[in-house]
């Protein structure tokens, strides 16, 4: 489903704060997998989701969805392919409108923007029935202007407008990490709920090691911009943090610098 | 009494006058609160829809056609500001700044050399909607509360379509925009004409109602514009959320401005002076919630 062929990726090249991120880093995604991604500091976990999503260009190698060459296609373009939700809640929604115009607008992704009226009777009652899935009790606030949510509240419809169109791929950049405990929780098991549902290929950043050995079928573990550990079914299963730590420390010849991660 | 009944005279014509700028200021707000960008090009384009549609008025083109060549004109001064901005990457305030400068040429050009075409009803009968002088100033107010209405009645549908969606949804949020697959470029070139449209329009509603157009016609236009929508904001926003509303109490500030101006020329203030009020009074309402977080800010650390 995803193909990320030999991609390189330097950030100020030629300059005093030159940064290689990637060197030839090749990754592939089968239909229906849900990856989690783990890695210490300055790994490039959220550098490797933005260069598969277009904010940034790669240097060299090929990035391919669903068999489509996406390597020069421009970031509005792809996202007819990808369904995105970002760490800061405020990122995936505009505040200053309504709920229904939020969806509306995530509603649209992948056709041609017309002078269709948008929001018809119609579309509200498929909006209406979608935000019960979240249970939130957000079907009744449709005209809510969206700044006044909560965080956890705005994370679960920006993952509702991610997946709104079943897209090929669903990219999630830590998207629980901003929240507290509880509501993260409640926002992954609809992350979760919502991947099953529609049969998506996911790819899950997370600095939570508990949460990345519980969910998705497959982890793959990040250092210094190359894979370090990539495993999957029975064996990931049997995973607990501390096998995981240890894997790591084997891989990659280094301490985990993650602070969050052994933290949390 | 007297001098009361003198001063509800001038009323009409200020309300006049804030209905022909509230035209102006609805596509400021388009730019300043939609956008959410600056955009300095309708100092430049208010001028062009004034020479456009007084020069081919004064050529014998019927004023419907006139009017529709100045939106146009317009709308082209806003392209070139939106091209500048993302074509090449030049801020937006100041590719609306180089565009006005190019339209200052340009304006001077359409009107043929000439800093001043005269354009009155006196002259020009029927040829011309709005009447310059007080004589029919009730049609005058109907056609351009006409204008208004319609005008604000497109936007209202426009804004809820997707495409409008998509042009406030790039206001609001770039990086969500672009994750849902809008090509904010285009939206934000698109707003741009939008706008200037709007705000040509309004000078081409103008060059009738002063009965002329002017080269130096449109100097500091922004400033009003803005003063219109800060002013209909502040006095309607907690109202409601109702867009067509909004778009209305736009106008209601326009008219508002300009009943003040009136008032304030009529107790013998130098009209010299008033540019200054203008922007002083613009400052403080952009400078107020500013202040006011700052000082929540520090009463918060305090307890």
């Amino acid at each position: 489903m995803l193909e990320i062929k030999n991609i390189c990726k330097t950030f100020n090249e030629g300059t005093i704060n030159e940064k290689k991120v990637f060197d030839d880093l090749s990754l592939t995604l089968e239909d229906g997998d849900f990856v989690t991604v783990i890695g210490g500091n300055g790994a490039g976990k959220s550098t490797m989701l933005n260069l598969v999503a277009g904010a940034y260009s790669v240097d060299d190698g090929q990035i391919f969805i669903d068999g489509e060459d996406v390597t020069k296609l421009p970031e509005y373009k792809r996202a007819k392919l990808i369904g995105r939700v970002f760490q800061d809640p405020r990122m995936g929604t505009a505040s200053d409108m309504w709920v229904e115009e939020n969806m509306s607008v995530a509603d649209s992704r992948g056709h041609r923007r017309g002078v269709r009226w948008a929001i018809t009777s119609k579309d509200r009652e498929r909006y209406r029935e979608q935000l019960k899935i979240l249970d939130l009790g957000l079907e009744n606030r449709l005209t809510t202007k969206m700044g006044l949510l909560s965080g956890g509240q705005r994370q679960a419809i920006t993952l509702l407008m991610a997946a709104m169109k079943k897209p090929k791929l669903l990219l999630l950049d830590e998207h629980t990490a901003a929240l507290d405990p509880k509501t993260a929780a409640k926002v992954l098991e609809i992350t979760d709920k919502l991947i099953k549902e529609n049969n998506l290929t996911a790819l899950m950043v997370t600095h939570n090691m508990r949460d990345a050995i519980a969910h998705g079928n497959r982890i793959i573990m990040m250092n210094a911009g190359k894979i370090v550990l990539d495993i999957k079914g029975e064996e990931k299963k049997k995973l607990t943090v501390e096998s995981l730590l240890a894997e790591f420390t084997k891989a990659s010849g280094a301490e985990f610098s993650n602070d969050r991660a052994l933290l949390s | 009494m007297e001098l009361i009944f003198n001063w509800l005279g001038t009323l009409p014509g200020a309300v006049a006058q804030g209905l022909a700028w509230g035209l102006m200021a609805i596509g400021v707000y388009i730019t300043f609160k939609i956008l959410d960008v600056a955009d300095l090009t309708v100092d430049g384009s208010i001028c062009t829809g004034m020479a456009v549609c007084a020069v081919l008025v004064t050529n014998g083109v019927n004023i419907w056609i006139a009017i529709l060549c100045a939106m146009l004109a317009g709308m082209l001064a806003g392209l070139v500001t939106g091209l500048l901005h993302t074509l090449l990457g030049i801020p937006a305030i100041l590719a609306g700044i180089l565009t006005q400068l190019m339209l200052w040429s340009t304006n001077l050009l359409i009107m043929g050399g000439k800093a001043n075409i005269a354009l009155s009803r006196i002259k020009y009968g029927d040829k011309v909607l709005i009447s310059s002088g007080s004589s029919e100033i009730y049609v005058s107010l109907a056609i351009l509360f006409a204008f208004c209405f319609v005008v604000i009645a497109l936007l209202y549908w426009f804004f809820g379509t997707e495409l409008g969606m998509s042009l406030r949804s790039t206001g609001c949020n770039l990086e969500m925009s672009r994750a849902q697959g809008i090509n904010t470029d285009f939206t934000k070139v698109f707003g741009l004409a939008l706008s200037n449209g709007v705000v040509a329009l309004s000078g081409s509603l103008l060059a009738q109602q002063q009965g002329a157009a002017d080269i130096n016609f449109g100097r500091g236009a922004i400033v009003i514009g803005l003063a219109a929508v800060i002013i209909g904001e502040a006095l309607f926003q907690k109202k409601t959320t109702n867009f067509a509303l909004r778009l209305f109490f736009v106008v209601c500030g326009a008219i508002i401005y300009w009943f003040v101006f009136q008032t304030v020329v009529f107790i013998g203030l130098p009209t010299e002076l008033l540019k200054m009020l203008s922007a002083i009074v613009v400052a403080l309402f952009l400078g107020v919630p500013f202040l006011k977080s700052r000082v929540f800010a520090k009463k918060k650390k305090r307890g």
